[in-house]
This record gives structure tokens, sequence and C-alpha cells, in this order.
């Protein structure tokens, strides 16, 4: 069958619109993908040229002949596993607060999200003269209260909840997600409750959880991905000029320690195998999330098996 | 079922977004108009904490070095004084920083607002073998993270000897300007109306005419949240800068931050005058576009 001129035109106009995206794709993404996942079996630095080395990179990794790497994961294990559960529970009390009949609810919200839309860097230097230990306004706060006054991020033990709370601080953005999911909670199955007797506990258990829980699951999956790839509060907070990660490594967070591989110690190689890593670790969670998922969240409409 | 389908049954395509702002749609229990008193004292404080930091850098910037290191510090600044504003920005040259995050958030949105648009166009417009098939490949490349691809894009920049200027910085948004966005908008134009589209091409309009006149006038809401998210997802941008400027002069505003932060670590005043100066631009930008934001952070789900 013969296309008409016509058709041949439009598909000829199809491909010159999409072709920025289809030829960023080729250069940012699929070229990129490849030449990581082959760097990652060399030793390479810039200006050198590719030494193959086979796995010997991650060997490298696992056997504890690189002490930063395990440091590294253990102190991105401990970030993500304080900030996800704290910033989802926080955003989603706040937006249960919000949704609710106040007035002035747009300054509220306002408030508690404009932490979100300043840099992060500019915050995290907000947070280090708040949280000084010596100086800093919190500490005044904790010694009037005849408390022990931590030393934060100063302190091995303190410093990954140090930037847990900033992130707390940071959670608008699910806080808004989540009110904007409450509010498109169908307002006759309240109704229906409260006809056959229900108390604020059943409407949360039974209605408002069930409706917004591809949202809150929507916000974990999420969540972990960025805070696997937190960069910006250690590489603030907790380095200079000579090294990264706070004392003992104890804020080197993975990405940090990629970086550092790669632009401190031109080990371009080596912290390409971290980003493969990094990459198998996320696409794993994807995967595993969305294979547990119909077990824990409800989907309007969708057949229930 | 995926989490962007999640994201966006939320949010359907209809031309009259932005949605109206929440505050306008009734609450969900409008009877209980009297039981919602006890909710202001914990709100109150919520906001008073959430708000406290901005409180803090504003008067730790209005007072000299001896208030700061007071062992009991005041919350109002006595003898408050400009004069932090003053050195701390003048030490470095922060006028050329600003003028070089502005050159590269603006030529960012620009690119990003022609590509993203001329994408999504031909995905939701056009009709061309392979179109559902390219979509799905080119979809693959919205969860990537950045840093599997920062590597040999940083090699490649260098090849081309581009690395210590704004091309590594500005090129990617001309080249689609992120698959989310495409994404976003596409949702928008398919819920345009086909029948405009038939009506221009009766009048023998060309593809690049429907896609100028008609499409982007009618895609204005969409396009300012893209816009919008995009300045400022630029302007607070730290790692690639890190990784591609190397010279004082090409500095954005974050990087001269950070210099100012090793410089001057125990000066808290000049460091919160030089915050104050960072954040202003985009608490203005706040103010007069919050509707919009939080639109668009409602239909981009939780991207950051």
């Amino acid at each position: 069958m013969a296309t008409s001129s016509i058709q041949r035109r439009e598909g000829a106009a199809g491909w010159f619109f999409a072709a920025p995206v289809i030829l960023g794709w080729i250069i940012f993404v699929a070229g990129p993908v490849l030449v990581t996942l082959f760097l990652a079996l060399t030793e390479y630095s810039v200006g050198g040229s590719p030494r193959f080395l086979g796995l010997d990179n991650y060997r490298r990794f696992f056997t504890s002949a690189d002490p930063s790497f395990f440091a590294s994961v253990r102190a991105t294990s401990l970030y993500v596993l304080l900030t996800v559960p704290a910033c989802v529970l926080v955003a989603f009390a706040l937006a249960l607060l919000l949704n609710t009949r106040v007035r002035a609810r747009g300054i509220f919200r306002a408030a508690l999200f404009l932490p979100v839309i300043i840099p992060l860097a500019a915050s995290s230097v907000i947070w280090m003269w708040l949280f000084q230990p010596n100086f800093g306004v919190v500490n005044f706060v904790i010694r009037t209260l005849g408390l022990p006054a931590p030393l934060w991020l100063a302190s091995e033990t303190t410093v990954i909840p140090t930037m847990v709370l900033q992130n707390v601080w940071l959670t608008g953005n699910s806080m808004v997600i989540f009110l904007a999911a409450l509010q498109g909670v169908p307002r006759h199955l309240y109704e229906a409750l409260e006809v056959d007797g229900g108390n604020a506990f059943h409407r949360l258990v039974y209605i408002t959880l069930p409706m917004v829980s591809p949202t809150i699951f929507f916000a974990v999956i999420t969540g972990f991905i960025n805070a696997l790839q937190a960069f910006v509060q250690p590489a603030i907070m907790t380095s200079d000029a000579y090294h990264a990660g706070g004392p003992n490594n104890s804020s080197l967070l993975y990405v940090l320690f990629l970086y550092q591989e790669a632009f401190r110690f031109s080990k371009l190689g080596s912290a390409s195998s971290a980003a493969v890593l990094l990459f198998a670790v996320i696409g794993t969670l994807t995967w595993l999330f969305f294979r547990f998922s119909r077990s824990l969240v409800y989907y309007e409409g969708a057949e229930r098996t | 079922m995926s989490a962007s389908d999640a994201a966006l049954r939320r949010s359907p395509p209809t031309s009259d977004l932005p949605l109206p702002p929440p505050s306008s749609p009734p609450a969900r229990r409008p009877r209980r108009g009297r039981a919602a008193w006890f909710l202001y004292p914990p709100l109150l404080l919520l906001a008073a904490v959430f708000l406290f930091p901005f409180y803090w850098m504003v008067k730790s910037s209005l007072v000299d070095l001896g208030s700061i290191f007071e062992p009991t510090p005041s919350l109002v600044p006595h003898n408050p004084t400009l004069s932090n504003f003053v050195t701390a920005l003048t030490m470095f040259p922060f006028g050329r920083f600003f003028l070089n995050s502005l050159f590269v958030a603006v030529l960012t949105v620009a690119g990003t607002l022609l590509t993203a648009s001329m994408c999504a166009f031909s995905f939701s417009r056009l009709r061309w073998r392979w179109r559902s098939r390219v979509f799905s490949v080119v979809l693959t490349g919205m969860m990537l993270p950045f840093f599997v691809v920062m590597i040999p894009q940083f090699i490649m920049w260098r090849y081309l000897g581009l690395t210590n200027g704004f091309t590594p910085l500005i090129a990617p948004a001309w080249f689609g300007g992120g698959v989310f966005n495409i994404f976003l908008l596409r949702q928008f134009f398919l819920g345009i109306p086909r029948d405009l589209d038939e009506a221009a091409v009766m009048d023998g309009a060309s593809k690049a005419r429907i896609f100028f006149q008609i499409i982007l006038p009618l895609s204005k809401p969409a396009l300012i949240v893209v816009g919008l998210l995009t300045f400022l997802a630029s302007w607070n941008d730290y790692l690639a800068p890190l990784i591609f400027i190397t010279t004082e002069e090409k500095y954005t505003l974050m990087l001269g931050l950070n210099m100012f932060l090793g410089g001057y670590t125990a000066q808290w005043n000049y460091l919160m005058a030089a915050t104050c100066a960072i954040v202003l631009p985009s608490v203005l930008i706040f103010l007069v576009a919050q509707k919009y934001l939080m639109e668009g952070i409602v239909m981009t789900g939780l991207k950051g």
C-alpha cells in the first residue's frame, strides 16, 4: 500500500520535531551509559588512555582495600533509612493538618513550603550557622533548657541526623503533593462512613490512607531515589578543599565518594564502577517497589487479584 | 501502571490549568467549622519553626561580628546595619556571579521551552511510524541518575575544549530539555481539542504554523510552569557548575557561595549577608509565582 504524500510529509515533520530529544538521548543518555559501563572495567584518568582491568575496580570496593567505600555505604544507608520515613511521615502529617477547615490555609502552606524554594547550597549554609556548636542558636536554646548540647555536624554520630533534620525542614514538596491527593479523595466516602458511625481514626485508616496510598508509594520511591543521590549537603557542610565527608568519612555520602574518586583523585574508571553500582541499586529498588506495590497500594479502578 | 502514570492520573490534561488554588475548593468537612480552632496553635507553632531559619539568617546578617559571638544571642538585632552586605558582596565579584547564573538560567529555560515543546508536539500531534516506540525509548532517560552519565559527559566536554565555559551547563536543555518536561507538555497538548488543528489544516496551515500559532499560545500555563521549574533548577544547581567550571570569573552564585564559605568560615555575619542576597531572588520568584509553582510541584510529582 502506497503512503500518500501527506502522510509522508507528516512523518518527516514528526521526526524533525522530535529530533532534539532523539539526538539528546543518544548524546547525553545512551552514549554516556555505554561509556560508563566500559570505563568501569578500566583504569583511566583524564588525558591518559584507559587500561583494561576487568572487574578489579569492583573487587577493590568489596575487599577492604578501600575503606572509604564501606564508609560511604554505611553513611548513605543511615541517611536514606532515616530521611525517607521521617520526611514522608512529617509531610503527610502536615498535609493532614492543612487539609482541614482552617482559615488562611494558603499562608500556612506557603510558610511550610518556603524552605524548599531556596537553593539547597544556601539552605545548607543557614543550617551550619543554626547548628554551629558554640554560637549557634539551636545549642543556645538547648543549653538554656539545661540539656547537654550536641556537636551536630561536627560529630561522627550526629552529623547524619542533623542533615536528616534539614531534610524534614525541606519536606514541603511532598506536603504539597499529599495535600493535592487528600483533596482528591471523594467526599461521599467520608459521608458514607459518617452515616455508619465511623470516627476520625476510621476515616484515616479506612478511607484516607487507602485512597492516597498511590501517592505515598510514589513519594517513598522517589524519596529513596533522591536520598541515594544526596550530594549538596555533605559537599557544602562537611567538606573543605582537602577532605570530603566529615570526620572519619562519617558523612561521605555515596555520590560524594563517587565525585571524589572522579574529580579529586582523578580515578575515572573506579568512579564509573561506583556509578554502575548506584545504577544497579536504584534499578533494583525501583523494581522491588513495583513488585510489591500491588499488595500495599490501592488503585481505584484497578482489577483486584 | 508506572509511577509516572500514577502521578499524572491526579492531573488530567485539561486546558484550564493551572487548577484553582487549593484554598477555593470546599474543604472535605464543610459542616465542621467550629471544630477547627484547636488546630491554630500547632499550625502557628509549625509555621514559626519553619520560618525561623529565615529570620535568623536576616537577623545575623544585620549585626556585627561581636554580636555573633555573644554567649546569649538576642532575638532582635541591636544597632542593625547593612554594612555586612556591602562588605560581603564586594569581597568577591558577586555581581559577576549573579550575571553568570542569570545567563545560564535564561538560556536553559529558552532551550527547554523551545525543544521540549517541539518534541511534545511531535509525540502528541504528529503521526509517524515508530512514534510510540521512540517515545518509550526516550522515556528511559527519565529516571536515570545524573551520576551514571556524569563522567562520560565530563570527558566529552573536555575533549571538545568546552569545559570551564557555560556550554556544558546549557547545551542539554537544547536537546529536548529533559524528558520529564516533554512528558508534562505532551500530556497538556493531548488535552487541546484536535478540531483546532484540523480547522487550521483545512486553511492550509503547515505543521510549524499549527505548532507556533495554535498549540503554543494555548499552552501558556503549562509553559510557565515548565519555565519556572527549569529556571529554579538551573539557578539552584550546584553539582554541574562544580564539575564543569573552574575559574572564578565563570563561577555561578552557588560556586561563589561555596568559595565564600571556604574563606570566611567563622564570620557568620558576612556569610549570612551573602546567603541573604542569594536567597532573595528565589523568595521573590516564590512570592510572585506561588500558584504556578505549587501546580508545577503537583504535576511533576516529587521532582526535587
